[in-house]
């Protein structure tokens, strides 16, 4: 035998040594591969049913507070076209009197009057833009509730635009892009001859976080949860106090409540 | 037959002309031509073999898109086990992060004018 003791040690010592090394080299490698990844999201947020209800004393309170309107047209690169001909809307403010027309009367509350109501999609439970839609690009997610839009698949029709009783969608006459003060690269923008609306956020709730205008609302005036569990926390406001909803009547079962 | 050296010569003159690109490739090499596309230096594996991105991205971005906006499912296990985001932006750019150097120079070459830019935001470009 050619090789003696101390050779085969040596050999035996070096080889376990680049093994070793090998191995943890790849480790480590692996570990940082995986962590210039898209970070691991948090787990979803899910419900039965999504539903907001907004304290309108509150927001009243708050005057000239536009927190969700900035924050939701931010995070989903909505267009600022500067002139209401072509204005895109997710989430903005309208009078109490509008808001709710069938509630006016003579003496309405001075303060209600002319306050700022926010307004977005309602996300109805038998929502008509999505039943005249003809490609099928607007849909309620079986889900949870949300009324969703497929701008891919989108040919801008406009025929929700006139469904809807609301006034919650947009249709972009015009390329959004140069109107976009800063572009969330997170978001995808529209293009011309699109329509768009409130989401409900999907994208945030998917990755675990809150609607943009809850967390933009200092006042907490915006509260979202699932109307199905009878502990969460829209179920709860709407026990203990008196909520309205926009045009019950037409029979679309809006999920947006109003507490007065 | 009148004329016949001219007819020919004439029809002669004219194929070599109306062939001159051929001619002109074959001289320079430029036939040849393939775009060089950038890869990514850490190679790690793909979301699928590198054989059926070539051919079949655009099909399983499709796929993608209706899994995503269509079911809500935005996220899978690949058969590396690893779990990955269906995302254009994220996950494919995440990897070739240069749009200009990976998509672009094969769809300029290819003639081809994917409209995912109409509303996707590319990455900012990094510089080699």
């Amino acid at each position: 035998m050619s090789v003696d003791r101390r050779r085969f040690l040596k050999i035996a010592g070096l080889t376990t040594l680049a093994v070793a090394s090998g191995s943890a080299r790849k480790a480590l490698t692996a570990d940082a591969a995986d962590s210039t990844m898209a970070t691991p999201p948090s787990p979803p947020l899910t419900a039965q049913r999504w539903a907001m209800v907004v304290d309108i004393r509150k927001c009243l309170a708050a005057g000239d507070c536009r927190d969700c309107t900035l924050a939701c047209h931010r995070v989903h690169n909505v267009p600022d076209f500067g002139n209401p001909k072509d204005e895109i809307k997710w989430i903005w403010q309208e009078p109490f009197e509008r808001v709710f027309a069938d509630q006016e009367y003579e003496h309405l509350e001075e303060a209600l009057k002319h306050a700022g109501v926010p307004v977005l999609c309602n996300h109805c439970d038998n929502p008509p833009c999505v039943r005249v839609c003809p490609t099928g690009s607007t849909w309620k997610r079986e889900t949870d509730g949300i009324v969703m839009m497929d701008w891919h698949r989108c040919i801008g029709c406009r025929y929700c635009v006139a469904a809807c009783p609301y006034g919650s969608r947009s249709f972009n006459w015009r390329d959004p892009r140069p109107f976009i003060k800063e572009l969330e690269p997170e978001f995808p923008t529209r293009m011309r001859g699109v329509v768009e609306k409130c989401t409900f956020c999907e994208e945030r709730l998917a990755r675990g976080k809150p609607l943009a205008c809850v967390e933009a609302c200092k006042h907490k005036a915006l509260t979202f949860g699932d109307l199905e569990d009878p502990d969460s926390e829209v179920r709860a406001l709407l026990r203990e106090g008196f909520a309205i909803r926009r045009r019950p009547s037409l029979g679309t079962q809006p999920e947006v409540y109003y507490k007065l | 037959m009148y004329d016949t050296g001219k007819i020919i010569a004439g029809l002669l003159v004219f194929l070599l002309v109306i062939t001159l690109p051929f001619w002109y490739n074959l001289a320079t090499g430029k036939a040849g031509y393939t775009p060089e596309l950038e890869r990514p230096t850490d190679a790690r594996e793909c979301v699928r073999d590198s054989a059926y991105m070539a051919a079949h991205h655009m099909d399983l971005l499709n796929v993608w898109r209706d899994q995503v906006v269509r079911q809500g499912a935005r996220f899978e296990t690949g058969s590396d086990g690893q779990r990955r985001e269906r995302s254009l932006t994220r996950t494919c750019l995440g990897c070739h992060a240069s749009k200009e150097r990976f998509c672009d120079r094969c769809h300029s070459y290819m003639g081809v004018q994917p409209y995912c830019w109409d509303c996707h935001i590319a990455p900012e470009e990094p510089r080699p």
